[in-house]
């Protein structure tokens, strides 16, 4: 008989909607090894091409298998410098496990999850890479989120010295501000990124490129090359009446309240949030699931997702609307607001709403809702947050004018080097290609790094002047 | 960590802090602000940049204690540190030579626009500043102020000191004396640079509010400070902080400051019952 896929433990929806602990709880060995198990090692391994990252994923699957989990977990930092990320956040039914030779017929290996328990494996401590050699140039790495830790940590592999600068007063980009501690608890990240600084990166807090230091004095500082994450920072609205209304949050401002700052711990910490009884989530994507999961662990009665189109074309992954909907959350697709109403005293009490239907497909190729004459109703909320996704942030790009920009501000870069219009600075992840997810940002860390190296190897053996 | 190199009360609710930023410190310019977290369960607040000393690398801020926050910043003595701080952040202040500007604030608002007096009187401007306060004891940096300023009006709500009365007062009687300023720049609580901004409009004064928006992370991730400036939502943080005062909607803004109050009192309560009414030290 064929060993069924294997799922993880869950914390009870009912019991985990009161606290902030992460969901589920990761392979017992028993059952990483049954699931490896599972793996055909095909010779040609479609699985590889499907991961941004380069996972050798039949070689740490084998590992598992033989019961030689550091091996295993070896083999993933090898290509990835945050697989305990990535095992949780990927979404790997779009990616590795979609093409699983598996999948064709039954139930792909569960790659991701096999992932995420070599990653969390506590053996003995993994090896320090080796030593670099003669010491290469140095690199200034701005944004310490996914991409820039991913390249961070492959051009420290290469030898080069790494300095990244963060904005923020914690590393970790969206993985700390965006999603929140029952999907990816903080002290995995922070884990990961000791991991990186003990290959020799060093980590600048506070220092946000552009404002705090200039690209230029990088340069007369003696960095070679620049690499560019700061991120997909600065939230879109809709422009609909209200939205400005005591009560209206962006995603961002919510999640980066609640995750960074920590307020669901408020008194002890000082950063306040609103609690909605009654809150309305605006949008489709995972964002918009981590934030309605959120309001109802701050004790909502009520969390409505509002998404104008239907669950398929909703963006988030499945398993993020599956354990929004085994928590209680509604769903209302098909459903735009219009505006939102005030109370009289300034505070949201509600949403008038509009009814779509799907029409044509539109340049995403998914069908286009179009509005229902006449369908307006109300929701009753008093909290609404907006979660319809990012811009380029405009800090750097506005310190730097003479950066060749593209659609909505994101920096144009050749998406295999992450070369920008100026020469030593590369870019890459949500700021070259707006919004995106994690993986991709990371994917896109790593081909810069190695445009850095190909850069950085002509300009040294180049001589100048 | 950034220390605090001195440190002076000013009045029973501010103090004047000298603290280690050098790269701030070189950078910052007039109407630039930081945004900084005292400690480990810390907001992160925005802070005007008062002036700096780019060879000492220090920034200097005044801080008036109000909440939970500023009063933990308060009672740091010389010597300790702030965790976090970056900077600066927000646009600088437009400076042109105009002619005759005048500079009005309001409560703390006097520090924080010190700066802009002093980089307006630099571009050649005949520099008027006119600064109120409730009563004479919260009058502070008054003699910063007269050596920044071509001219000083001081006004108090109970008249314990200069003019009985408010800024406009003053600014309404230059008016009338014909010395009409080519532009206003105005910085306090919001019923001040609302009322600035009323009366300078029939006059088409250009007239440039700083606004104290709430923030969190002071560089357009968030979106907690939206403004509606001529019909617009605009981003605080790195759109302004300063608007032209003659299409701000200082209603919504006032609205929107009020968000947390509750919780801010239940925070400050907190924290007083934990230092025992540690108000003034």
């Amino acid at each position: 008989m064929k060993t069924p896929r294997q799922k993880m433990a869950e914390q009870d929806p009912q019991v985990r909607i009161s606290n902030f602990n992460e969901v589920p709880s990761g392979f017992t060995p028993e059952q990483a090894q049954k699931e490896a198990a599972r793996c055909l090692q095909c010779k040609n391994a479609p699985c590889r091409s499907g991961c941004p990252v380069e996972i050798d994923i039949p070689a740490f699957i084998l590992a598992i298998k033989e019961g030689d989990f550091a091996a295993a977990r070896e083999k993933l930092l090898e290509t990835n410098s945050l697989p305990a990320v990535c095992g949780r956040v990927c979404p790997q039914e779009d990616q590795c496990e979609k093409v699983c030779v598996l999948a064709k017929k039954g139930e792909p290996v569960a790659i991701g999850t096999l992932e995420r328990f070599a990653a969390d494996w506590e053996g003995e401590e993994p090896p320090s890479p080796p030593a670099a050699g003669p010491e290469k140039a140095k690199v200034a790495v701005i944004g310490a989120g996914p991409a820039g830790l991913t390249a961070a940590a492959d051009l420290a592999r290469m030898g080069y010295r790494v300095t990244i600068f963060e904005a923020l007063h914690q590393p970790g980009g969206v993985l700390v501000y965006g999603i929140p501690e029952f999907r990816l608890p903080k002290s995995i990240v922070f884990a990961e990124v000791e991991k990186v600084k003990k290959m020799g990166v060093k980590l600048e807090l506070n220092q946000v490129v552009g404002a705090t230091l200039s690209l230029e004095e990088l340069f007369e500082s003696g960095f070679q090359a620049v690499f560019v994450g700061t991120g997909a920072g600065l939230p879109r609205f809709m422009g609909i009446p209200g939205e400005n209304l005591n009560g209206a949050y962006s995603a961002n401002e919510y999640l980066t309240r609640v995750n960074l700052m920590k307020a669901y711990r408020f008194p002890e910490y000082d950063t306040p949030v609103i609690r909605g009884k009654k809150v309305g989530v605006i949008g489709g994507g995972n964002v918009a699931m981590d934030s309605a999961r959120t309001a109802l662990r701050l004790g909502a009665e009520e969390v409505s997702i509002v998404y104008r189109r239907s669950r398929a074309e909703a963006p988030a992954r499945i398993e993020e609307v599956h354990h929004a909907e085994q928590e209680g959350v509604v769903f209302r697709f098909l459903t735009l607001p219009l505006r939102y109403l005030d109370d009289g005293k300034g505070w949201m009490e509600g949403m008038e709403c509009q009814k779509m239907e799907l029409g044509e497909p539109d340049d995403s190729g998914r069908r286009r809702p179009v509005p229902i004459e006449g369908s307006e109703f109300t929701i009753d909320c008093d909290l609404a947050v907006v979660a319809i996704g990012n811009d380029p942030n405009p800090l750097l790009p506005r310190a730097l004018p003479e950066l060749k920009l593209g659609w909505k501000g994101t920096i144009e870069t050749d998406p295999e080097t992450g070369a920008t219009s100026i020469p030593g600075v590369f870019a890459g992840g949500d700021i070259a290609t707006g919004a995106a997810t994690v993986i991709e940002a990371m994917g896109a860390g790593k081909k810069a790094a190695r445009g850095i190296d190909r850069y950085l190897s002509r300009y040294t053996i180049s001589p100048r002047g | 960590m950034y220390r605090i190199v001195e440190k002076n009360r000013l009045t029973p609710e501010a103090v004047f802090l000298r603290v280690e930023a050098p790269r701030i410190a070189r950078r910052r310019k007039a109407g630039q602000f930081v945004v900084l977290r005292v400690d480990e369960q810390g907001e992160r607040i925005p802070l005007t940049i008062v002036g700096s000393d780019p060879e000492a690398g220090t920034v200097t801020l005044v801080v008036q204690e109000v909440g939970t926050s500023t009063r933990k910043l308060g009672r740091l003595k010389a010597g300790e540190a702030i965790l976090d701080l970056t900077g600066p952040l927000g646009h600088p202040t437009e400076v042109k030579k105009w002619g005759r500007v005048a500079c009005l604030a309001g409560g703390i608002g006097t520090a924080e626009v010190l700066p802009v007096v002093e980089a307006v009187r630099a571009a050649g401007n005949t520099t008027l500043a006119i600064v109120g306060a409730r009563s004479r004891e919260l009058l502070i940096l008054e003699e910063e102020m007269r050596a920044a300023a071509d001219g000083l009006y001081i006004t108090t709500d109970d008249g314990s000191y200069g003019r009985h009365g408010v800024v406009t007062d003053v600014l309404l009687a230059l008016i009338n004396d014909g010395a009409v300023p080519d532009r206003v720049y105005a910085i306090g609580p919001v019923p001040m640079m609302k009322a600035v901004a009323d009366l300078t409009r029939p006059y088409n004064i250009p007239t440039v509010v700083s606004l104290n928006a709430l923030m969190v992370d002071g560089t357009g991730m968030c979106g907690c400070c939206r403004v509606t400036v001529g019909g617009e939502t605009k981003f605080t943080c790195v759109e302004g902080p300063d608007f032209d005062g003659h299409q701000v909607d200082f209603a919504e803004l006032v609205q929107r400051q009020k968000i947390y109050l509750g919780q801010e009192k239940s925070s400050l309560e907190k924290f007083e019952e934990s230092c025992g009414g540690c108000r003034i030290r």
